[in-house]
Parts: C-alpha cells; sequence; structure tokens
C-alpha cells in the first residue's frame, strides 16, 4: 500500500478530515481535523494495518492560533510503512481524544505530552505528569518555559 | 504539606486503582504496596516500581520514571545540531556509539547529506561492537539478577576487551561522542582493525562459554522459563520494539525493514524465538551477538578506501583541524558552523534506528535556523518499560528481577 493510496484512501472516507498533506523526504504527513482523529486512527488501523503507534508527542509552534500539535508516528508490520499524522491544538481548547483504547502504546506518550506541553487527553486512564513531580505547576517544553527553569519550581520537600 | 500529601495520593491512586483481572479465592487478607526502587541493585538504574501485592503474588505494578529526566528535548532546542553530539552519549549509556549514530543519521536525513561508503561502513561496524557491548551487560546483569554471579564477571571480561578497541578508534571507553554530521570522527586505522579481528575470532567461543554456564542450568531456567510472558498481539500493542519484540516471536528489525547505511547490502538473520517469555529474550539477545559478529566481519572485509566525513558540503560538515589553520574557506565555514549552526532547510523528518535496546529515533523539526525547532527523542527502553505492568500482572516478587533483567531498561534512555 503506497502513500498514495493511504491518503486516497483517508480522503474518501473521511473528506473534511485531511486539513493538508506532504511528503518530505519520503515521509508522508497528514495534518487531521481534532474531532475526527479517532475515527481516522481506527480506519488506519483496522484497513490499512498500522497496527503500531511507535511514537506520539506534542509540538509548540508558537504560533496565535493552532500554537499546538500532538504528532503521531504510526508503523505498519506487514506493510513496513510509516506515517505520521499530525493534530492542530489550539491554546484555548487543549483537549484531545486519547488513543489508548486504538494502540495500548499511547498510555505513556500520552503522559508525557501532557506533561511536556500541558495537553489534556481526555479519556485516558492515568493521566498524570510522567517526568516531573506531581506539583509541579509548569509545562517545560512549552516555548515560554525558559532553559534554566524557573526558580523556586519544584519546592523542597517539607519536614 | 497539602501538596506533599496530594502527589502522594495520584501514584497511590493510580496503583489501587481496581483494573486488574487477576482475583484470587483465598486472600491470604495481607495484601500489602511495597516501594521497589528508585535505590535497588535490580532496577538497573534508578526505575521505581510500586507494587501491590497479595502476599508473594503482584497484583498490580505501576513504573515511575523521571529519577534521571535531564530535559534533552529542551537541551536540543537550544543547542546547535553539532553541539547536540555530546549529549546523546547519554541517552543509553551502555551504547553510546549507537545513539551518535542515529542522531546524525537523522539530521544527515534533514540536511540533504549523504555520508561517504567508508564512514559508513565503519557506523555499521561501530553500531554492531555497540550491540555486542550492550547485550553483554544485558545477558551478564540478568544471570546475576537471578543468582548467576560468574556469568557477569565472564561477560564484562569480554566487554572489556570491546572497550579497550572503542578506545582506540574513539578515544573514550565510553561517551565516544564518535560521529559526525556528514561522517565519523576518525579513521578506522589498520591497528584497530587487526585488533577487532582478534577480537572476533576468539569471541563466538567465549560466548559459547559464557551461555554454557546458563543455557542449561537447572535453576536458571526455573527462573525464567513462561516468567514475564507477554503475548505478540500484547507485544505489538503496547509498542514493543527490538529483542523484547522478536522474543515474542515477531519479526521486525529496522535494519531489514527500513534499511538505513548499508544494511541493505550486508546478509544477516533476523532473530527470533517464540515464547514471549524471559528465557527466550534471553535467547534473542545471545544469537543477536553472534550476527553480529557476522555483520562486522563482512564490513570489515568490503571496507572500502576514501575519505570519511562529507566534504563536498562544506557549509554543512566540519572542516579538517588542520585545514582551518593554514585555509582561509575552512575557517570561514568553521567560524559559521560553530557559531551559527549549519541551517538545514525547512521541514520535518523521523529516522528510526535499530539500538541494542530496540527502535531508537529522532524527530526533528526544523523551522532553518541553526537549532532544532522541537527534537523528539523516541527512546526504546521508555516504552519497553511500559510493558512492565501487564507482564508482572500474576507474578512472584522474585520474578521481579528476573523480567527487568530480561526487559533490559536503561533509565538514562527511559528518562531523556
Amino acid at each position: 500500500m503506497t502513500y498514495d493510496e493511504i491518503l486516497k484512501g483517508v480522503t474518501a472516507k473521511f473528506p473534511s478530515s485531511v486539513i493538508s498533506s506532504n511528503i518530505y523526504r519520503g515521509e508522508l504527513t497528514m495534518v487531521i481535523r481534532k474531532s475526527d482523529i479517532i475515527q481516522v486512527c481506527e480506519f488506519l488501523k483496522n484497513e490499512c494495518s498500522f497496527d503500531a503507534l511507535r511514537d506520539l508527542f506534542g509540538l509548540d509552534m508558537n504560533t496565535p492560533i493552532d500554537r499546538f500539535f500532538v504528532a503521531y508516528n504510526l508503523y505498519s508490520l506487514a506493510t513496513r510503512r510509516r506515517i505520521r499524522l499530525k493534530v492542530p491544538v489550539d491554546e484555548k481548547d487543549l483537549n484531545v481524544p486519547t488513543v489508548t483504547s486504538i494502540w495500548s502504546a499511547a498510555n505513556f506518550h500520552e503522559r508525557e505530552a501532557y506533561d511536556m506541553f500541558g495537553i489534556n487527553f481526555t479519556g485516558h486512564p492515568d493521566l498524570r505528569r510522567i517526568y516531573m513531580p506531581e506539583d509541579f505547576e509548569y509545562f517545560p517544553l512549552r516555548k515560554d518555559f525558559p532553559l534554566m527553569g524557573i526558580p523556586d519550581s519544584i519546592p523542597l520537600p517539607k519536614k | 504539606m497539602e501538596q506533599q500529601s496530594t502527589y502522594r495520593s495520584k501514584i497511590l491512586a493510580a496503583l489501587e486503582n481496581q483494573d486488574t483481572s487477576v482475583i484470587f479465592d483465598d486472600t491470604l487478607e495481607n495484601a500489602m504496596v511495597l516501594n521497589m526502587g528508585p535505590q535497588h541493585p535490580a532496577t538497573h538504574g534508578v526505575l521505581r516500581l510500586l507494587l501491590r501485592l497479595d502476599g508473594e503474588t503482584v497484583i498490580k505494578a505501576v513504573p515511575d520514571l523521571g529519577y534521571l529526566h535531564r530535559g534533552y528535548e529542551k537541551i536540543a532546542e537550544n543547542t546547535t545540531y553539532h553541539e547536540f553530539i555530546p549529549h546523546t552519549d547519554r541517552l543509553d549509556y551502555l551504547s553510546p556509539l549507537s545513539n551518535n549514530v542515529a542522531y546524525t543519521l537523522a539530521v544527515e536525513k534533514l540536511a540533504g547529506i549523504e555520508a561517504p561508503p567508508r564512514a559508513q561502513y565503519i557506523r555499521v561496524i561501530v553500531s554492531e561492537m555497540a550491540r555486542i557491548a550492550s547485550h553483554l551487560v544485558a545477558v551478564g546483569s540478568m544471570g546475576l539478577d537471578v543468582g548467576a554471579v560468574t556469568i557477569l564477571l565472564w561477560t564484562f571480561r569480554e566487554r572489556e576487551k570491546l572497550l579497550d578497541i572503542l578506545d582506540i578508534l574513539t578515544g573514550a571507553r565510553f561517551t565516544s561522542s564518535y560521529a559526525r554530521i556528514g561522517g565519523v570522527m576518525q579513521d578506522l586505522t589498520d591497528e584497530c582493525i587487526a585488533a577487532l579481528r582478534s577480537f572476533l575470532d576468539q569471541f563466538p567461543a567465549k560466548l559459547d562459554e559464557c551461555t554454557g554456564l546458563l543455557n542449561k542450568n537447572r535453576i536458571f531456567i526455573d527462573r525464567c522459563d513462561g516468567v514475564g510472558v507477554i503475548s505478540k498481539e500484547d507485544a505489538i500493542a503496547i509498542g514493543l520494539t527490538g529483542p523484547n519484540l522478536r522474543g515474542a516471536g515477531v519479526a521486525n528489525d529496522v535494519r531489514r525493514d527500513e534499511p538505513y547505511l548499508v544494511y541493505d547490502q550486508l546478509d544477516f538473520d533476523v532473530i527470533t524465538v517464540e515464547g514471549g517469555d524471559a528465557l527466550a529474550r534471553y535467547h534473542v539477545r545471545v544469537r543477536e551477538m553472534k550476527e553480529s559478529v557476522r555483520i562486522i566481519y563482512q564490513a570489515l572485509d568490503k571496507l572500502p578506501k576514501g575519505p570519511i566525513l562529507a566534504y563536498d558540503k562544506p557549509k554543512r560538515v566540519l572542516p579538517q583541524k588542520e585545514r582551518i589553520y593554514t585555509k582561509m574557506e575552512e575557517l570561514i565555514h568553521d567560524f559559521m558552523l560553530v557559531n551559527f549552526g549549519i541551517n538545514p532547510p525547512v521541514g520535518e523528518i523521523y529516522q528510526p534506528f535499530e539500538a541494542p535496546k530496540g527502535e531508537l529515533g529522532f524527530y526533528i523539526y526544523s523551522n532553518g535556523s541553526g537549532y532544532p525547532w522541537r527534537m523528539k527523542i523516541r527512546s526504546p527502553s521508555f516504552v519497553n518499560i511500559q510493558s512492565i505492568p501487564i507482564v508482572l500482572k500474576g507474578a512472584m516478587i522474585s520474578d521481579i528481577v528476573a523480567v527487568i533483567g530480561s526487559l533490559d531498561p536503561v533509565m538514562g534512555d527511559a528518562d531523556k
């Protein structure tokens, strides 16, 4: 199944879902509307045999609208194809539906994206911070978080 | 005080969540919560596990990460592409050469550089050496975890010989920072090739000696056979890669499936073992080491002559040091590269790489400046740790160390 067939299959099934797509250095990237991500992922898993979610992460583009993206790195063990989906997330509504019900691998990755960008994956079974302490208030990989950190943001343990 | 208590309750709530299929009719009424790690010799670093136990049976395990989190993805956004190479050594610190090569491959894909053939062969050789070194630690420490101390000493003896060769080649035993964007740092000398060949000639026999301690060892087999079982479907769904996935009988290897470097010109087998238990994962690692020996032999035989850095791309590749001091062009390029970076075109790429622990991938988003706008490191250990709650469900406490040893997570890799 080539990239063209995948792209045609998705656009035929979900005509309004694919915002844009491009092939760069031999990699297909599709930007998908946030509300349709679950249906598109289910379609890709069941019809295009993308049985493995290899990675999921956030991006901060630092733009006024659609500031964040969530990127999905899908891999098919049968066809050995790899595609990337991207979902724009506006700063005003940081909720993204979780894909843990489709690929259980998304669990840790979504927790990491939540920890680093504050993206709220609705329906996630265990959405906690994964690296930073639970009482940490900031999201370190956002572009407005300084490289040197924020003084006193991690309090010392009290007696 | 308030904050402390909410923190504790969140992680305990995750543990006490009733999402478990293990039900006991005759509960011994001694359910307890046990904290294993982060300072525990069998957790391979600073992995912390919260365990909910019924007697000696694990009902639920919750891994807790982040004790070695250094924020490399944030650092990457604030360093040039060349500056980040030493940081990759510290990801999976048992196989730094794999990480160097994986990172430089990703940057080369982004910037459109191709390393010269000799550099590609040298990269294959060093990444297979890194695989042998890493698997030797994995096999040895797994033996140690289940009580066989001698195997650790013997595998470390072999690894020491390999590290001596890496010392000649890269100038450091660990933290090699050997790969460069567009090639490698220094050439594989005849002295190094001779040392490597003499190591490879004796290694398979020595490996058989090491594994002879375990392969028919009743205690080892009893501790590992049928322990930490993961099915094919679960292994794929949870995202396992590398030896752990191949130990569940799934033939998936980035070297074969999405060939990079010159792996498509080399002959090697993708090792799979059915079973999905700790013993299967052990056998995968042992047999992969022998495949790596085969690959290194082939690469040494085919090793072409030529440059080791892509000097035809002077605006992307660091010039030779001698020429910087004597030639104007090289001095300018060196100044621009060090101060402003390589400025790859706008775009995003993902480059997978078969590291010893599994699929190591670098996603880089470039906005055309000298710094990556976003770099995501897809580290294999992070995902492999995710399978611990599944494989530990219903296991005994003493199986935990065998399971962790067989999954072989490295916390530097998992915590980034």
